[in-house]
């Protein structure tokens, strides 16, 4: 077989494809983490920096195309191995298999890789999209409105107000509550993920191993503060 | 002592199974557990009924024959054992033990607690070997091997292929034992030559036998008899990848195959 075949077909072949476009997502989401934080700083930071990445519509786009083949590579990728792993053991034993030395994060990468795709489509129909139904606000509510904001005074007047949308997101407590959740569950997913995906690679033995599993959790820790940080700083008026 | 069994009974390939219950009385807390099974064994031959099928060879932890899965746990509840090695006074007067045969769809079972594990034979018949010619035999120590790298090599080459990387992991997958065979010949300069023809039709074959894949969980390195390390897998997964870099180039260069 050709070796680009044996890549997308081999049970290594499809670890590395995982391995690969999962370190490529870890990025992002550190990348992403890095932009985000800057809600702490005045409002126009955030917002200089919102504009800067609308700047070019091309850039943008293709940005997001390659984030949609990587994302979706990794699901795929993760379904047909999910799909051998199931076939492979058609009878379980009679209490399951155990957890033997497994962390709960490595026997739930499929289980939490769900959730997080759910709130993915959240997410980007929430602030990417920027659907006012998705805020999950009354109609009343002064922030229904969200993706009309816009900055009105000083030299910024015209740009998307992206500082006052991701408070106006913040404000239905059940919204706060699955972005928790789904952070959560996404840095569960990374505290595995993140050492595995070396082992996937073939970058992963001796005291590397350790150094590796440990740093991937205080990396997964770090990323989890940082994310949450935000809706609770919102809830807290700490950001308004 | 005294235990309670609760064992898997099936009477071939194709029959339903179910867990049948049995007592087991009188026993000497120093025999193996594979003696505790002979004793139930030759009660239930003098009762007229069917003795229980279990897998075992050399009784010794050296042959990967015995494979029994004892109380959800592959061997039993020592560490770094085989079932043969287990004996009866690692568990409690009166306890119940659930044994059940290994469970994965490339090891069938032939009966009761014997499964087929042939998979992993046609694994090795596909690469898990160094093409020699005969003659004379070589001088001893001609070529020179660190210590390190002949540490590392026997340390793959302790697998005994009994299959409980597979019965542990929770995916059924074989990459523990596949790595370890794959190692012990590509870290020597003996098995170097064909480390990637060797890597390549080793884990096409393994996927051929619906093995299912490695998520890191580590299990199957908990319940390894002879602690194989889940590095081999990284090791393997390496020259896997080396293997289809070295297929592309050679592609690339116009050359037939390229590989080994």
């Amino acid at each position: 077989m050709k070796p680009l075949q044996l890549l997308l077909q081999s049970s290594i072949g499809k670890k590395v494809i995982m391995g690969a476009t999962g370190a490529a997502l870890v990025l992002f989401v550190i990348g992403h983490l890095v932009g985000n934080l800057q809600i702490f700083l005045p409002k126009e930071k955030i917002n200089a920096y919102a504009h800067l990445l609308h700047s070019s519509a091309g850039v943008l786009w293709a940005v997001r195309l390659g984030l949609v083949a990587i994302v979706g590579l990794h699901v795929w990728a993760a379904i047909s191995l999910t799909a051998q792993n199931k076939a492979a053991r058609p009878v379980n034993y009679v209490e399951g298999t155990r957890p033997y030395a497994a962390s709960w994060a490595s026997r739930y990468m499929f289980h939490t890789g769900l959730v997080i795709a759910a709130f993915v489509v959240y997410h980007l129909l929430h602030y990417t999209a920027q659907l006012p139904v998705a805020n999950l606000l009354p109609s009343t509510h002064p922030a229904k409105d969200f993706n009309q904001l816009l900055v009105t005074t000083g030299a910024q007047s015209g740009y998307r107000d992206v500082h006052a949308m991701l408070i106006a997101g913040f404000q239905q407590p059940i919204v706060s509550l699955f972005y928790l959740i789904a952070i959560g569950l996404l840095c569960l997913h990374l505290s595995h993920g993140m050492t595995a995906m070396f082992q996937s690679l073939g970058v992963q033995e001796g005291v590397w191993r350790t150094r590796l599993e440990k740093g991937a959790q205080v990396l997964a820790i770090a990323l989890f503060a940082g994310y949450a940080s935000i809706p609770i700083a919102v809830y807290l008026r700490i950001v308004q | 002592m005294k235990v309670n069994l609760r064992v898997w009974r099936q009477r071939g390939p194709d029959s339903p199974g179910e867990f049948k219950n049995y007592e087991a009385a009188d026993l000497n807390p120093n025999m193996s557990f594979l003696e505790m099974l002979d004793v139930v064994n030759d009660r239930l031959a003098s009762r007229g009924e069917e003795p229980i099928a279990f897998a075992h060879d050399c009784r010794e932890g050296i042959c990967g024959t015995c494979c029994l899965n004892i109380n959800g746990k592959p061997h039993g509840p020592g560490r770094a054992i085989a079932t043969c090695q287990t004996y009866m006074r690692s568990f409690r007067d009166g306890d119940t033990i659930t044994i059940e045969p290994f469970r994965a769809k490339p090891f069938p079972i032939l009966k009761d607690l014997v499964v087929d594990r042939s998979a992993f034979d046609r694994i090795m018949q596909s690469g898990g070997y160094v093409s020699v010619r005969t003659g004379a035999a070589p001088d001893g120590n001609s070529i020179p091997i660190s210590k390190e790298i002949a540490d590392r090599a026997m340390d793959a080459a302790q697998c005994i292929g009994c299959g409980a990387c597979v019965a542990a992991c929770k995916n059924a997958s074989a990459m523990l034992f596949v790595s370890a065979k794959v190692s012990q010949l590509s870290l020597l300069p003996q098995g170097r030559p064909e480390r990637h023809r060797r890597v390549l039709s080793m884990v096409a074959k393994m996927d051929e036998e619906g093995f299912g894949n490695c998520t890191v969980t580590g299990s199957c390195a908990a319940v390894c008899p002879k602690e194989v390390s889940l590095d081999f897998i990284t090791r393997m997964n390496r020259d896997y990848l080396a293997a289809l870099m070295h297929e592309a180039v050679g592609r690339a260069a116009g050359k037939e195959g390229g590989a080994g």
